[in-house]
């Protein structure tokens, strides 16, 4: 899991937030804190797709479904077991 | 001159199945809008108001996300003879004490009587009208059905000069500014608008723009509908997360036209997985139109590559350049005709500021034209004594025409100064060229990004709060970035602190309370030492020069910018 959170933190910092030193905390709110601003919520997605095989859906980008990288992590491992 | 319940009316006895609107939302199925529908869920809205007591020339603030009931309250409030207003919707990042703030701000300019809204928006509304105009907040869950016996109400028979509907843009800047207008300005608007891009029987217009903004109130909503266009509504909400959504809706209902501001001919073009458009076909549209923020032939290229393939015209793409103070249009290019490109010397225009023609290379630059003006509008560029400058001299745009607005609503002081000797003064600069205009830059520090205008000033206020930093000494500004393609604010602000830690916390502080109180995404906020910003004359923090100076030091070479000073 931790692997997941860095690769997760890691492709946020440096492509989203320009700013590779930033490190994301797996608990730190990434949506209601506008640090993921919904133009870069498709980039996650697209992201997360090539990555990891997994498929977020569109109306699953919302802070409902994941706020955080504990969250989100968790909706992919979920995904990569049941494939 | 008629006005625009009685046009909805007279559609709906002449043509009452024909379809209106088809609203998409996403994991439902689309709904069918005929203008029967419309007109009498509007009757119903408009009754409903009018046993609550607004009267006509009320303001109706409406908060409502992309929906039906949206549609039909808009309408509604003009069936009562009131004024509607919409205002965007509590987004997922906004703090609710920002938007409770903003909505405050706006109701002691506009005194609105009523607020349309969702139950579970209630209580948020409900703080915000506390000591305020506001006699009635309506939930659409528990407003009653009504009968639909043709009865009269207040907003038909109205002159046609008295006001429609307010416009704002956004920040606690944009608030205090609602463009009225009027029946006959929105009219006169479709009606020149309609003949410069060809508007006719075929036509399908598809948007996803928002609603509170000019470009999907006029061109994206009010015009396909009141010029019995057919219309392909989505939300911006559900696009920003699936941007196929827009191809797939042209596709499904051939769509022939659809208006984007530059940054979605990027996003688009990027973000769009090739699987998505698999048996996209996007040969039905004739102009997919660049308009509300500055125009880069770099995007329409961009564009045009990737969805060539799918079917797009290159002789598709459009460009258009409107205000809500015009209704919406001044001029329009690109229709059944390529976009005219300009290309220019670039230091002659940086240093000169004159638009001087030079082949294509390093030392030039494009211009995309925004075209001729529509043939209600006149245009003119002005220096700064007011006198008109000739072809290919930059300058003030000014323009008069027969739909400027009304007023800034109640707001005397703000209208008076916008007008000299009957001209609006536009705030932008740019240049005419074989009666073409470019647009090359602004004379206000506004920052438009993705189409919307932020106030540099807004966003310093918010940042002065932020602990840490040193008080007053803050500056915002826009920088264009080319991969996004629009503008994207820069924030610089002084600090004591020496730190490298702590200097982390501060920016990362700036960039969530701006994120979390305006309507942008900050990624750039530099600490600067005490002492490096630079003021003017009188004192103030100047904008540009701190820009200048940022752009140097920080060796980022600017794309296109004409220096105001």
């Amino acid at each position: 899991m931790e692997e997941l959170f860095d690769d997760l933190s890691r492709f946020i910092a440096e492509t989203i937030l320009k700013n590779p030193s930033r490190k994301i905390d797996p608990t730190e709110a990434i949506i209601s804190s506008g640090l993921l601003d919904s133009f870069h919520l498709v980039d996650l997605a697209n992201y997360i797709e090539a990555r990891f095989g997994v498929i977020i859906e569109d109306t699953e980008l919302n802070r409902q479904t994941f706020d955080n990288l504990e969250q989100l992590g968790k909706i992919i491992t979920e995904r990569m077991r049941g494939k | 001159m008629t006005t625009i319940p009685e046009i909805l009316r007279r559609i709906a006895s002449e043509d009452p199945q024909k379809i209106a609107v088809v609203f998409q939302q996403r994991s439902k199925p689309d709904q069918v809008i005929t203008y029967q529908t419309l007109y009498r869920n509007a009757l119903r809205y408009g009754k409903i108001l009018k046993e609550h007591d607004i009267h006509p020339d009320e303001v109706v603030i409406i908060v409502l996300q992309h929906s039906v009931d949206l549609i039909y309250a808009f309408f509604g409030a003009m069936f009562a003879g009131a004024i509607p207003s919409i205002m965007p919707f509590l987004t997922e990042k906004l703090s609710p004490e920002h938007y409770r703030k903003s909505l405050r701000s706006l109701f002691e300019v506009i005194q609105p009587v009523a607020v349309i809204t969702y139950k579970d928006f209630e209580a948020e509304i409900q703080q915000a009208t506390q000591n305020s105009s506001v006699r009635k907040i309506l939930i659409v869950e528990n407003l009653p059905t009504v009968d639909f016996e043709i009865s009269v109400l207040p907003g038909f028979g109205r002159p046609s000069n008295s006001i429609v509907l307010l416009q704002h843009s956004s920040g606690t800047t944009g608030l205090q500014k609602g463009v009225a207008l009027s029946h006959q300005a929105v009219m006169k608007q479709l009606t020149a608008y309609q003949k410069a891009i060809h508007l006719n029987a075929t036509d399908v217009i598809v948007s996803w723009l928002p609603l509170y903004h000019d470009m999907g109130l006029i061109a994206g909503f009010l015009m396909p509908i009141l010029l019995r266009v057919p219309l392909v509504l989505m939300s911006p909400f559900d696009w920003v997360r699936s941007p196929v959504l827009l191809l797939r809706a042209i596709h499904q209902y051939q769509g022939t036209l659809t208006w984007l501001p530059n940054f979605a001919y990027n996003f688009c073009a990027q973000k769009i997985r090739s699987s998505d458009l698999e048996g996209i076909d996007l040969s039905s549209l004739r102009a997919v139109i660049n308009c509300s923020e500055p125009m880069m032939q770099s995007s329409h290229e961009m564009f045009l590559q990737r969805f060539l393939p799918y079917g797009l015209r290159a002789n598709a793409l459009a460009t258009c350049y409107a205000m809500a103070e015009n209704v919406f249009a001044v001029s329009q290019d690109g229709i059944e005709k390529p976009v005219t490109l300009d290309w220019i010397d670039r230091k002659g225009l940086l240093v000169n500021k004159i638009a001087q023609p030079r082949p294509k290379g390093n030392d030039s630059i494009c211009m995309v034209s925004a075209g001729k003006p529509l043939e209600n509008t006149q245009v003119r560029i002005l220096n700064e004594k007011g006198e008109v400058l000739p072809e290919r001299v930059v300058g003030e745009i000014a323009l008069k025409s027969d739909c400027m607005l009304s007023e800034y609503y109640k707001r005397p002081d703000l209208t008076h100064a916008a007008f000299l000797d009957g001209w609006y003064l536009t705030g932008d600069l740019g240049y005419i060229a074989n009666g073409e205009i470019y647009i090359t830059g602004r004379k206000k520090d506004l920052i438009i990004v993705g189409g919307k205008n932020i106030y540099p000033q807004d966003i310093e206020r918010i940042v002065a709060e932020v602990p840490g930093v040193y008080p007053g000494r803050v500056v915002a500004f826009g920088i264009f970035n080319e991969e996004m393609g629009t503008e994207e604010v820069v924030v610089v602000a002084e600090t004591e602190e020496q730190d490298t830690h702590r200097k982390l916390e501060i920016a990362d502080q700036i960039c969530f309370q701006v994120n979390r109180s305006s309507d942008i995404v900050l990624r750039k906020a530099i600490l600067v030492e005490r002492g490096w910003l630079l003021k003017t004359s009188s004192g103030k923090i100047a904008r540009s020069a701190n820009r200048e100076k940022y752009l140097q030091e920080f060796q980022i070479v600017d794309r296109l910018e004409v220096s105001t000073e």
